[in-house]
């Protein structure tokens, strides 16, 4: 199941550089929930602050709340433990080079010092079903490295491996913009069946990917959260006029 | 105008004909280059193939003067040299990379310690042997194999953070992040997925400074010493392949001049197979998936 | 405000938003891999206590460079406090024979004269050698050489500079100093004895001549790569500069190339002067070990690192040992000044990639 996160008050730093600015949301969970917005408006910092992958930048400076479920990420845990319940997809597909599939889809649990070897067989056919491509790569498990598939595969192969380790939200950074349209469409495709178990976020440049996938967007602007609805009221009766501006197109 | 065309035609030939003086020059220096290389090569191949033996590589040095004789004890105690070395050596140079690249990337810290290490590379060798002599021989008042192994891996050290480092710098940022992002602790990312995905050319440059202190004489004039009976005892002095090599070059015997060339031969061709091997993982791509 | 949206096609299932998603099927095994992971804690220690011995491993590097510098102040003090500056630069005469007597281990006198003489005409004789050759070699293989040869012919040059200096001390001993003794020197003799650099006294062909002659030969490759590294790092379009304005190859090699590397070049050279000034056994076996100034190349004489690696085992009182350790400490402080000059010139040329010197 997954689970609703909740932003207060977030405002986010790089140096001096303030990127985002009171930000406050409420993500449903179980739902697929796309962030929209031209670049550099802020909507990857946001998301890395949900799982607090910003920190990796050592200038990087945080205030304000971020719950998921009841979980307060800043006060209540560590990075490292948070990161093990909030799995993340980037932009482009990150397989680890020195590991075939099998171990890439099982990494997440044995760098955390799983050790139930029997039970890894079953969840990497699990995940891989999850994520489509068992069928593509059954035979060839633990002889392909990770590195050899195709681009879409790769993709996929890096949310088998965020599956694996059973998140309750997933976040996806741009998922399929460094992909062509086929594997496109079989992410999306995947993220439709995925966000009846896991909480979803997608940011995405792609307007008709958000309205695809998404019940609700939010659209990023400058650092702020200039709108917050249902995917059907952002795209058709937007609220604000530089929403209106954007998704027609006047911008980005 | 007749003239002028003329003038430009003769300076036009003057520059071809420099251009082809200084293309015959540098045809010319690489030849005066090579020569002495494959001159080494040959001699080396030819004296020292002569001296090679079965007795070369299981005896040990028969007393001055009688004939016979091999380097069995000097090739032994370079093994052993070489291991004390390699266990200090390449710990604590690995560890300094790992720390330029992952932890310590940008800071003054950091670029004090490269510096440091490059000062370190540049001591000359005959100065570490007499420091460590000063350090460790003087004080324990007695040769040995250790403070051999500690020369020998003191040298070892700025090679292997070099190349550790750059190594580790070239792994995608995105790899790191895929492993954080799992929820793996930093330790864990850096060891299981950094090192490893750089592990290839890590490796390499540890063969490379291995196969560089395998050569070194002078810092073990006066910590190793030399023995010309078996040793493997750390607390003893010990024999080295390129020590020997020198003790018998000077000494006013041509039986021992012989087992010299034999130990030459024997050396170069373990260094140069150790080279070969560095390039051919080199060009072969060190990094295979990581890009 | 009604959006003119025509592109975009609103899939069935957002039209009902309020709609309870299903709830997906989990069989008991994936709450179990949740639990496995609540209970793994955060590893804050680990993180720490690897991190630390990362920076311990760095620092050591520190430490050792340290410790090593102080042993060999502490050790030298002795002659230090003995004879001060004069070390580096009297002249003692010996009061029987009135001839100079720099290094008197029998009486105490120890001057280190005769030692930095000796490196520096060795140093630079190999210098002179060279760099011509290196820098002929390095225009050859970047800018002249076919494709198919660079590799191998690279390679080549790497070997020269992994062969061990011992070996190259052996060849020199029995191969380079009977061909000088035989053919060069005698040569050199008759036609350029009249300059005084040549005298005939000491007809065994070893010497300062020898000796700069192998030591050429050791610091080529260094001096070469280098100097290749720093061609290659100069742009392409400087060359095309060049060449678009009708220069011959050779002219766009030395206005385009040559021109704009010659810092880094220079910088090679020390490097390849500090690699010479330290180098040891080769010298060692070929310059005939007098601790005595001679004008003549063909004069033995004796090196900074030569005295040491010939007179430690047989140092006879400390300040003998001191003093042959205050050498030591000159000799480390020179190279260390001299390598960081040539690196700092290296990397203004090549702008920050790390330089790759075997």
């Amino acid at each position: 199941m997954g689970v609703g996160i909740e932003v207060s008050n977030l405002n986010a730093w790089y140096g001096s550089n303030h990127s985002l600015q009171d930000i406050n949301l409420n993500i449903p969970g179980n739902h697929a929930t796309a962030l929209i917005g031209p670049s550099g408006c802020g909507k990857s910092t946001f998301v890395r602050c949900l799982n607090r992958m910003h920190e990796t930048n050592p200038i990087a400076r945080v205030t304000g709340t971020v719950r998921i479920g009841d979980l307060d990420i800043y006060e209540d845990c560590t990075p490292v433990e948070i990161r093990r319940r909030v799995g993340m997809v980037f932009q482009r597909p990150n397989p680890f080079p020195t590991m075939s599939i099998y171990e890439n889809v099982c990494a997440g649990l044995k760098l955390n010092g799983y050790s139930h070897v029997h039970a890894l067989d079953e969840i990497v056919e699990k995940s891989l079903r999850d994520s489509a491509l068992w069928d593509e790569v059954k035979d060839e498990l633990k002889k392909k490295s990770g590195a050899s598939l195709s681009g879409g595969q790769q993709q996929r192969l890096c949310i088998a491996r965020a599956l694996a380790v059973d998140p309750e939200v997933i976040l996806m950074d741009e998922p399929a913009s460094a992909l062509d349209p086929v594997s496109t469409a079989k992410i999306e495709d995947l993220i439709f069946q995925l966000k009846s178990q896991y909480t979803i976020v997608i940011v995405t440049h792609n307007m008709q990917q958000a309205a695809r996938v998404a019940e609700k967007t939010g659209f990023f602007l400058n650092g702020r959260m200039v709108e917050f609805d249902s995917t059907h009221k952002i795209f058709t009766n937007p609220s604000d006029k530089r929403t209106e501006d954007y998704i027609t197109g006047r911008f980005g | 105008m007749g003239v002028k065309a003329g003038e430009h035609n003769l300076r036009s030939k003057v520059r071809t004909v420099i251009d082809g003086a200084a293309t015959g020059l540098a045809v010319l220096a690489t030849v005066l280059v090579v020569t002495p290389l494959v001159a080494i090569f040959v001699y080396l191949i030819y004296k020292g193939a002569s001296s090679l033996s079965f007795s070369f590589f299981t005896q040990i040095p028969k007393p001055e003067g009688e004939p016979g004789g091999g380097m069995a004890n000097a090739i032994v105690g370079s093994g052993v040299l070489l291991a004390i070395s390699s266990a200090i050596g390449i710990p604590i140079g690995t560890g300094g990379g790992i720390y330029l690249a992952e932890y310590g990337r940008g800071t003054k810290l950091a670029n004090m310690v490269r510096f440091t290490a490059d000062v370190l590379n540049g001591i000359p060798s005959i100065v570490m042997g007499l420091a460590i002599y000063s350090l460790i021989v003087y004080r324990q008042q007695h040769f040995s194999a250790f403070s051999g192994g500690v020369a020998l891996g003191i040298m070892m050290i700025p090679t292997v953070t070099r190349t550790t480092e750059e190594m580790l710098l070239m792994v995608p940022q995105a790899v790191r992040e895929a492993a954080l992002a799992l929820g793996v602790p930093n330790w864990r990312s850096v060891i299981s997925i950094t090192v490893k995905t750089a592990s290839p050319g890590i490796i390499t440059g540890c063969m490379l400074a291995f196969a560089r202190v395998a050569g070194e004489t002078a810092p073990l004039i006066f910590t190793a010493f030399g023995n010309s009976n078996w040793s493997v005892n750390p607390n003893q002095a010990i024999s080295a392949l390129p020590l020997q090599i020198y003790i018998y070059a000077i000494s006013p015997y041509d039986d021992l001049h012989r087992l010299a060339w034999a130990g030459a031969l024997v050396l170069i061709v373990l260094i140069v197979a150790a080279v070969s091997l560095v390039r051919y993982v080199t060009s072969r791509g060190v990094l295979k998936g990581a890009s | 405000m009604n959006a003119n949206v025509p592109e975009i096609h609103i899939s069935q299932a957002q039209l009902q938003p309020e709609q309870e998603p299903p709830s997906g099927q989990r069989p008991a095994e994936e709450s179990a891999i949740r639990r496995f992971l609540l209970s793994r804690g955060n590893s804050a220690i680990a993180d720490r206590g690897f991190s630390w011995l990362m920076l311990l491993c760095a620092l050591s590097i520190f430490g050792i460079v340290v410790l090593i510098a102080a042993e060999l102040v502490q050790r030298s003090h002795l002659a230090w406090s003995n004879f001060g500056f004069d070390f580096f630069f009297s002249r003692f005469n010996n009061p029987i024979t009135g001839r100079p007597n720099y290094w008197d281990p029998v009486n105490g006198h120890f001057s280190a004269l005769p030692f930095i003489y000796g490196t520096l005409v060795s140093s630079f004789l190999a210098l002179l050698l060279a760099v011509p050759l290196a820098i002929g070699v390095a225009v050859y293989l970047t800018e002249m050489c076919p494709q198919v040869l660079r590799g191998p012919l690279a390679f080549l040059t790497e070997l020269l500079a992994a062969i061990p200096s011992v070996i190259y001390g052996l060849w020199a001993m029995f191969i380079l100093v009977p061909l000088l003794r035989e053919h060069v020197n005698p040569l050199l003799i008759r036609v350029l004895g009249w300059t005084g650099f040549f005298a005939t006294d000491n007809p065994t062909g070893l010497g300062f001549l020898a000796a700069g002659v192998i030591l050429a030969i050791m610091i080529l490759p260094i001096i070469s790569s280098l100097t290749r590294e720093v061609m290659t790092a100069v742009p392409h379009s400087q060359r095309e500069a060049v060449l678009a304005l009708g220069a011959t190859r050779w002219e766009m090699i030395r206005m385009g190339v040559l021109r704009n590397a010659r810092i880094g070049i220079v910088g090679a050279i020390i490097l390849g002067l500090g690699r010479a000034l330290g180098e040891t056994m080769a010298v060692t076996m070929v310059i005939g070990n007098a601790p005595e100034i001679r004008r003549s190349l063909l004069s033995n004489g004796s090196t900074m690192a030569s005295v040491i690696a010939n007179e430690f085992a047989e140092a006879s009182s400390d300040l003998h040992l001191s003093a042959l350790i205050e050498i030591a400490l000159a000799l480390f402080i020179v190279t260390i000044i001299v390598n960081a000059l040539a690196q700092l010139l290296v990397w203004a040329v090549t702008r920050g990639a790390p330089a790759r010197v075997n």
